[in-house]
Protein backbone atom coordinates (compact mmCIF):
# COMPACT_ATOMS: atom_id res chain seq x y z
CA UNK A 1 0.00 0.00 0.00
CA UNK A 2 1.00 3.55 -0.94
CA UNK A 3 2.22 5.82 2.20
CA UNK A 4 1.01 8.77 0.62
CA UNK A 5 -2.22 10.38 1.40
CA UNK A 6 -3.89 13.32 0.17
CA UNK A 7 -5.19 15.65 2.47
CA UNK A 8 -8.39 18.01 1.75
CA UNK A 9 -7.96 20.92 4.03
CA UNK A 10 -10.27 20.75 6.58
CA UNK A 11 -13.03 23.39 6.44
CA UNK A 12 -12.99 24.72 10.35
CA UNK A 13 -15.68 27.54 11.22
CA UNK A 14 -15.56 29.45 14.44
CA UNK A 15 -17.77 26.74 15.64
CA UNK A 16 -15.79 23.85 15.80
CA UNK A 17 -14.74 25.02 19.16
CA UNK A 18 -11.44 26.85 20.41
CA UNK A 19 -13.27 30.13 19.32
CA UNK A 20 -15.48 32.43 21.14
CA UNK A 21 -18.26 32.63 18.30
CA UNK A 22 -20.04 35.78 19.97
CA UNK A 23 -16.85 36.83 20.63
CA UNK A 24 -18.20 36.56 24.22
CA UNK A 25 -16.70 34.75 27.34
CA UNK A 26 -19.02 31.93 29.11
CA UNK A 27 -19.73 33.85 32.41
CA UNK A 28 -20.56 36.50 30.30
CA UNK A 29 -23.18 34.72 27.54
CA UNK A 30 -24.56 32.89 30.53
CA UNK A 31 -25.35 36.22 32.26
CA UNK A 32 -27.22 37.66 29.42
CA UNK A 33 -28.97 34.37 28.64
CA UNK A 34 -30.73 34.34 32.15
CA UNK A 35 -31.33 38.04 32.01
CA UNK A 36 -33.53 37.50 28.44
CA UNK A 37 -35.43 34.64 31.45
CA UNK A 38 -35.32 37.40 33.66
CA UNK A 39 -36.86 39.42 31.25
CA UNK A 40 -39.84 37.48 30.41
CA UNK A 41 -40.89 36.94 34.11
CA UNK A 42 -41.23 40.69 34.73
CA UNK A 43 -42.31 41.11 31.45
CA UNK A 44 -45.68 38.72 32.36
CA UNK A 45 -45.89 40.84 35.07
CA UNK A 46 -46.36 43.50 33.81
CA UNK A 47 -48.49 42.51 31.53
CA UNK A 48 -50.75 40.27 33.96
CA UNK A 49 -51.21 44.01 35.35
CA UNK A 50 -51.84 45.44 32.29
CA UNK A 51 -54.56 42.51 31.48
CA UNK A 52 -56.36 43.51 34.90
CA UNK A 53 -56.45 46.91 34.49
CA UNK A 54 -58.11 46.25 31.32
CA UNK A 55 -60.50 44.20 32.98
CA UNK A 56 -61.61 47.32 35.35
CA UNK A 57 -63.27 50.34 34.13
CA UNK A 58 -60.96 53.35 33.97
CA UNK A 59 -61.90 56.93 35.95
CA UNK A 60 -63.96 58.98 32.67
CA UNK A 61 -63.74 62.34 35.03
CA UNK A 62 -61.29 65.60 35.10
CA UNK A 63 -57.93 63.80 35.71
CA UNK A 64 -57.58 67.34 38.28
CA UNK A 65 -60.62 66.36 39.95
CA UNK A 66 -59.57 62.92 40.74
CA UNK A 67 -60.98 60.94 44.12
CA UNK A 68 -60.48 57.22 44.80
CA UNK A 69 -63.45 54.96 43.99
CA UNK A 70 -66.29 55.15 46.71
CA UNK A 71 -68.66 52.52 45.41
CA UNK A 72 -68.30 49.15 44.79
CA UNK A 73 -71.23 49.63 41.86
CA UNK A 74 -68.28 52.27 40.03
CA UNK A 75 -65.33 50.60 40.92
CA UNK A 76 -62.48 52.51 38.61
CA UNK A 77 -58.71 52.01 38.60
CA UNK A 78 -57.05 54.66 40.51
CA UNK A 79 -54.73 56.90 38.73
CA UNK A 80 -51.50 55.96 40.09
CA UNK A 81 -50.36 59.41 40.17
CA UNK A 82 -52.73 60.21 42.66
CA UNK A 83 -51.92 57.05 45.05
CA UNK A 84 -48.13 58.03 44.99
CA UNK A 85 -47.85 61.79 45.40
CA UNK A 86 -46.21 62.03 48.73
CA UNK A 87 -43.22 62.79 49.91
CA UNK A 88 -41.17 62.33 53.26
CA UNK A 89 -41.16 65.60 55.33
CA UNK A 90 -43.68 67.50 53.15
CA UNK A 91 -46.64 66.47 54.71
CA UNK A 92 -49.64 66.97 53.05
CA UNK A 93 -48.60 68.23 49.92
CA UNK A 94 -49.35 66.90 46.56
CA UNK A 95 -46.65 65.99 44.49
CA UNK A 96 -47.31 63.52 42.15
CA UNK A 97 -44.57 60.80 41.36
CA UNK A 98 -41.72 63.12 43.13
CA UNK A 99 -40.32 60.26 45.41
CA UNK A 100 -40.76 57.78 42.74
CA UNK A 101 -38.97 60.42 40.35
CA UNK A 102 -35.86 60.25 42.72
CA UNK A 103 -35.63 56.62 43.36
CA UNK A 104 -35.53 55.99 39.39
CA UNK A 105 -32.77 59.15 39.62
CA UNK A 106 -30.90 57.37 42.33
CA UNK A 107 -31.62 53.96 40.55
CA UNK A 108 -30.26 54.97 36.99
CA UNK A 109 -26.85 57.02 39.24
CA UNK A 110 -25.93 53.88 40.71
CA UNK A 111 -26.43 52.25 37.45
CA UNK A 112 -23.22 55.17 36.25
CA UNK A 113 -21.31 54.39 38.99
CA UNK A 114 -21.35 50.95 38.18
CA UNK A 115 -20.51 51.28 34.56
CA UNK A 116 -17.21 54.03 36.22
CA UNK A 117 -16.57 50.49 37.67
CA UNK A 118 -16.30 48.27 35.15
CA UNK A 119 -14.33 51.20 32.81
CA UNK A 120 -12.03 51.07 36.21
CA UNK A 121 -11.46 47.15 35.79
CA UNK A 122 -10.69 47.30 32.39
CA UNK A 123 -7.61 49.24 33.06
CA UNK A 124 -7.19 46.85 36.42
CA UNK A 125 -7.01 50.26 38.92
CA UNK A 126 -7.89 48.30 42.18
CA UNK A 127 -8.30 51.55 44.03
CA UNK A 128 -10.73 53.11 41.51
CA UNK A 129 -12.76 49.81 41.32
CA UNK A 130 -13.08 49.68 44.86
CA UNK A 131 -14.55 53.84 44.92
CA UNK A 132 -17.54 52.65 42.61
CA UNK A 133 -18.41 49.56 43.50
CA UNK A 134 -18.87 51.16 47.11
CA UNK A 135 -20.85 53.97 45.57
CA UNK A 136 -22.75 51.61 43.44
CA UNK A 137 -24.01 49.31 46.62
CA UNK A 138 -24.37 52.92 48.46
CA UNK A 139 -26.88 53.97 45.81
CA UNK A 140 -28.51 50.23 46.01
CA UNK A 141 -28.97 50.44 49.61
CA UNK A 142 -30.19 53.79 49.43
CA UNK A 143 -32.87 52.62 46.54
CA UNK A 144 -33.86 49.93 48.83
CA UNK A 145 -34.44 52.40 52.06
CA UNK A 146 -36.82 54.47 49.43
CA UNK A 147 -38.88 51.58 48.48
CA UNK A 148 -39.04 50.66 52.16
CA UNK A 149 -40.60 54.33 52.96
CA UNK A 150 -42.74 53.93 49.98
CA UNK A 151 -44.47 50.84 51.08
CA UNK A 152 -44.85 51.68 54.49
CA UNK A 153 -46.77 55.48 52.71
CA UNK A 154 -48.93 52.90 50.25
CA UNK A 155 -49.72 50.68 53.54
CA UNK A 156 -50.39 53.10 56.23
CA UNK A 157 -52.17 55.16 53.98
CA UNK A 158 -53.84 58.52 54.06
CA UNK A 159 -55.07 60.20 57.35
CA UNK A 160 -58.48 60.80 56.52
CA UNK A 161 -58.65 57.55 54.66
CA UNK A 162 -61.41 56.61 51.57
CA UNK A 163 -65.06 55.61 52.63
CA UNK A 164 -66.13 53.04 50.43
CA UNK A 165 -69.93 51.46 50.69
CA UNK A 166 -70.21 52.98 53.59
CA UNK A 167 -66.96 51.89 55.65
CA UNK A 168 -64.05 53.64 55.60
CA UNK A 169 -60.50 52.30 54.95
CA UNK A 170 -57.32 53.27 55.27
CA UNK A 171 -54.23 52.35 53.50
CA UNK A 172 -53.42 48.87 52.06
CA UNK A 173 -53.34 44.82 52.50
CA UNK A 174 -53.88 42.18 50.54
CA UNK A 175 -57.45 42.08 51.31
CA UNK A 176 -58.74 45.76 51.46
CA UNK A 177 -57.27 48.82 50.03
CA UNK A 178 -58.28 52.69 49.55
CA UNK A 179 -57.19 53.34 46.54
CA UNK A 180 -59.48 50.90 44.53
CA UNK A 181 -60.16 47.71 43.17
CA UNK A 182 -58.22 44.90 45.30
CA UNK A 183 -55.61 43.56 42.39
CA UNK A 184 -53.91 47.61 42.78
CA UNK A 185 -52.50 46.78 45.58
CA UNK A 186 -51.75 43.06 45.20
CA UNK A 187 -50.22 44.37 42.10
CA UNK A 188 -48.33 46.67 43.67
CA UNK A 189 -46.71 44.49 46.14
CA UNK A 190 -46.21 42.04 43.95
CA UNK A 191 -44.22 43.49 41.36
CA UNK A 192 -42.33 46.44 43.14
CA UNK A 193 -42.00 43.78 46.12
CA UNK A 194 -40.48 41.53 43.27
CA UNK A 195 -37.71 44.20 42.28
CA UNK A 196 -37.04 44.97 45.23
CA UNK A 197 -35.77 41.36 46.08
CA UNK A 198 -33.90 41.66 42.63
CA UNK A 199 -32.13 44.69 43.89
CA UNK A 200 -31.48 43.05 47.37
CA UNK A 201 -30.02 40.16 45.48
CA UNK A 202 -27.68 42.63 43.52
CA UNK A 203 -26.92 44.51 46.44
CA UNK A 204 -25.46 41.12 47.60
CA UNK A 205 -23.67 40.35 44.61
CA UNK A 206 -22.10 44.14 44.95
CA UNK A 207 -20.59 43.69 48.17
CA UNK A 208 -19.25 40.59 47.65
CA UNK A 209 -17.38 41.66 44.08
CA UNK A 210 -16.36 44.81 46.64
CA UNK A 211 -15.05 42.34 49.43
CA UNK A 212 -13.24 40.63 46.44
CA UNK A 213 -11.85 43.45 44.63
CA UNK A 214 -10.28 44.96 48.16
CA UNK A 215 -9.21 41.51 49.30
CA UNK A 216 -7.37 41.59 45.55
CA UNK A 217 -8.94 38.02 44.37
CA UNK A 218 -9.17 39.85 40.82
CA UNK A 219 -5.95 40.93 40.80
CA UNK A 220 -4.36 37.99 41.31
CA UNK A 221 -6.77 36.61 38.58
CA UNK A 222 -5.37 38.99 36.51
CA UNK A 223 -9.31 39.58 35.32
CA UNK A 224 -11.86 41.92 36.60
CA UNK A 225 -14.65 40.39 34.63
CA UNK A 226 -16.25 39.54 37.89
CA UNK A 227 -17.10 43.43 37.65
CA UNK A 228 -18.51 43.28 34.36
CA UNK A 229 -21.19 40.00 35.28
CA UNK A 230 -22.19 42.31 38.17
CA UNK A 231 -22.97 45.26 36.14
CA UNK A 232 -24.58 43.32 33.73
CA UNK A 233 -27.11 42.17 36.32
CA UNK A 234 -27.25 45.50 38.19
CA UNK A 235 -27.86 47.48 34.71
CA UNK A 236 -31.12 44.37 34.45
CA UNK A 237 -32.21 45.65 37.75
CA UNK A 238 -32.17 49.41 36.56
CA UNK A 239 -33.53 48.74 33.35
CA UNK A 240 -36.56 46.53 34.87
CA UNK A 241 -37.28 50.16 37.41
CA UNK A 242 -37.47 51.83 33.77
CA UNK A 243 -40.24 49.57 32.63
CA UNK A 244 -42.20 49.67 36.17
CA UNK A 245 -41.36 53.46 36.33
CA UNK A 246 -43.64 53.36 33.10
CA UNK A 247 -46.00 50.48 33.23
CA UNK A 248 -46.64 51.10 36.84
CA UNK A 249 -46.38 54.25 37.77
CA UNK A 250 -46.83 56.84 34.94
CA UNK A 251 -50.02 54.90 32.70
CA UNK B 1 -18.02 52.72 23.81
CA UNK B 2 -17.29 55.51 21.99
CA UNK B 3 -14.70 55.80 19.05
CA UNK B 4 -11.54 54.38 19.99
CA UNK B 5 -8.89 52.14 18.35
CA UNK B 6 -5.28 50.56 19.28
CA UNK B 7 -3.66 53.70 18.32
CA UNK B 8 -5.00 55.31 21.54
CA UNK B 9 -3.31 55.90 24.50
CA UNK B 10 -4.90 54.25 27.63
CA UNK B 11 -5.39 58.08 28.54
CA UNK B 12 -6.92 58.79 25.75
CA UNK B 13 -9.24 55.76 25.48
CA UNK B 14 -10.50 56.46 29.36
CA UNK B 15 -11.33 59.74 28.12
CA UNK B 16 -13.65 59.06 25.27
CA UNK B 17 -15.21 56.75 27.42
CA UNK B 18 -15.84 58.69 30.10
CA UNK B 19 -17.72 61.41 27.06
CA UNK B 20 -19.79 58.72 26.43
CA UNK B 21 -20.90 58.04 30.11
CA UNK B 22 -21.84 61.80 30.81
CA UNK B 23 -23.83 61.68 27.64
CA UNK B 24 -25.78 59.10 28.21
CA UNK B 25 -26.37 59.77 31.62
CA UNK B 26 -27.34 63.72 30.81
CA UNK B 27 -29.29 62.07 28.41
CA UNK B 28 -31.46 59.51 30.83
CA UNK B 29 -31.83 62.23 33.52
CA UNK B 30 -33.16 64.78 30.79
CA UNK B 31 -36.10 62.13 30.09
CA UNK B 32 -36.58 60.71 33.23
CA UNK B 33 -37.41 64.41 33.96
CA UNK B 34 -39.30 65.44 30.86
CA UNK B 35 -41.62 62.47 32.02
CA UNK B 36 -42.14 63.60 35.13
CA UNK B 37 -43.06 66.81 34.08
CA UNK B 38 -45.55 65.30 31.44
CA UNK B 39 -47.05 63.53 34.63
CA UNK B 40 -47.46 67.11 36.51
CA UNK B 41 -48.55 69.11 33.87
CA UNK B 42 -50.56 67.43 31.02
CA UNK B 43 -54.03 69.42 30.77
CA UNK B 44 -57.10 67.67 31.91
CA UNK B 45 -58.84 68.28 28.46
CA UNK B 46 -55.47 67.04 26.68
CA UNK B 47 -55.94 62.95 25.52
CA UNK B 48 -54.64 60.81 27.55
CA UNK B 49 -53.88 58.21 24.50
CA UNK B 50 -51.42 60.76 22.90
CA UNK B 51 -49.51 60.98 26.61
CA UNK B 52 -49.29 57.26 27.02
CA UNK B 53 -47.78 56.91 23.81
CA UNK B 54 -45.26 60.03 24.27
CA UNK B 55 -44.40 58.11 28.17
CA UNK B 56 -43.92 54.66 25.88
CA UNK B 57 -41.50 55.86 23.27
CA UNK B 58 -39.75 57.88 26.05
CA UNK B 59 -39.15 54.58 27.86
CA UNK B 60 -37.95 52.39 24.77
CA UNK B 61 -35.55 55.12 24.46
CA UNK B 62 -34.35 55.20 28.21
CA UNK B 63 -33.82 51.31 27.63
CA UNK B 64 -32.24 51.19 24.30
CA UNK B 65 -29.58 53.80 26.23
CA UNK B 66 -29.20 51.27 29.06
CA UNK B 67 -29.00 47.90 26.86
CA UNK B 68 -26.77 49.24 24.20
CA UNK B 69 -24.39 51.55 26.16
CA UNK B 70 -24.53 51.01 29.75
CA UNK B 71 -24.82 46.58 28.98
CA UNK B 72 -22.78 47.12 26.04
CA UNK B 73 -24.68 45.05 23.91
CA UNK B 74 -24.58 47.84 21.08
CA UNK B 75 -21.19 46.82 20.94
CA UNK B 76 -21.28 43.03 20.62
CA UNK B 77 -21.50 40.74 17.40
CA UNK B 78 -24.62 40.91 15.25
CA UNK B 79 -25.32 37.13 16.49
CA UNK B 80 -25.28 37.85 19.98
CA UNK B 81 -27.23 40.97 20.03
CA UNK B 82 -30.15 38.85 17.93
CA UNK B 83 -30.24 36.07 20.31
CA UNK B 84 -30.86 38.26 23.25
CA UNK B 85 -33.00 40.80 21.18
CA UNK B 86 -35.27 38.67 19.04
CA UNK B 87 -36.94 36.55 21.34
CA UNK B 88 -38.34 39.60 22.91
CA UNK B 89 -40.26 40.07 19.98
CA UNK B 90 -42.80 37.78 20.97
CA UNK B 91 -43.89 39.79 24.53
CA UNK B 92 -45.15 42.39 21.83
CA UNK B 93 -47.81 39.52 20.53
CA UNK B 94 -48.59 38.63 24.05
CA UNK B 95 -49.28 42.52 25.29
CA UNK B 96 -51.79 42.44 21.78
CA UNK B 97 -53.73 38.82 22.97
CA UNK B 98 -54.02 39.81 26.30
CA UNK B 99 -54.49 43.70 26.22
CA UNK B 100 -57.76 42.13 23.93
CA UNK B 101 -58.95 39.22 25.90
CA UNK B 102 -58.93 41.68 29.71
CA UNK B 103 -60.98 44.60 27.53
CA UNK B 104 -63.64 41.55 26.13
CA UNK B 105 -63.32 40.17 30.24
CA UNK B 106 -64.84 43.78 31.01
CA UNK B 107 -67.45 44.17 28.02
CA UNK B 108 -68.96 40.70 29.43
CA UNK B 109 -68.88 41.92 33.14
CA UNK B 110 -70.83 45.20 31.79
CA UNK B 111 -73.23 44.26 29.31
CA UNK B 112 -73.99 40.61 30.15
Amino acid sequence: MSSSTSLTPLEISKWDGGERPMNASYGKLMMWFFLVSDAFTFASLLIAYGVVRYMHPAYEGAYSKFEFATSSDDFYWPIPEKVFNAFPGLHGMDIPLGFVGLMTFILILSSVTMVLAVEAGERKSQKEVEKWMLWTVVGGITFLGCQAWEWSHFIHGSAEGVVRDGVRIFGANLHVNEYGPQLFANFFFFITGFHGVHVTSGVIINIVIFYNVVMGTYEKRGSYEMIEKGGLYWHFVDLVWVFVFTFFYLI
Amino acid sequence: MAHFDASMTPEEIKKAKMKTVMKVTAILAAVTIVEFIFAFAWPDGSSRTILNILFLGLTFLKAGYIIMEFMHLGHETFLLKFVILFPLLFLVWLCVALFVEGQAILDAFLNW
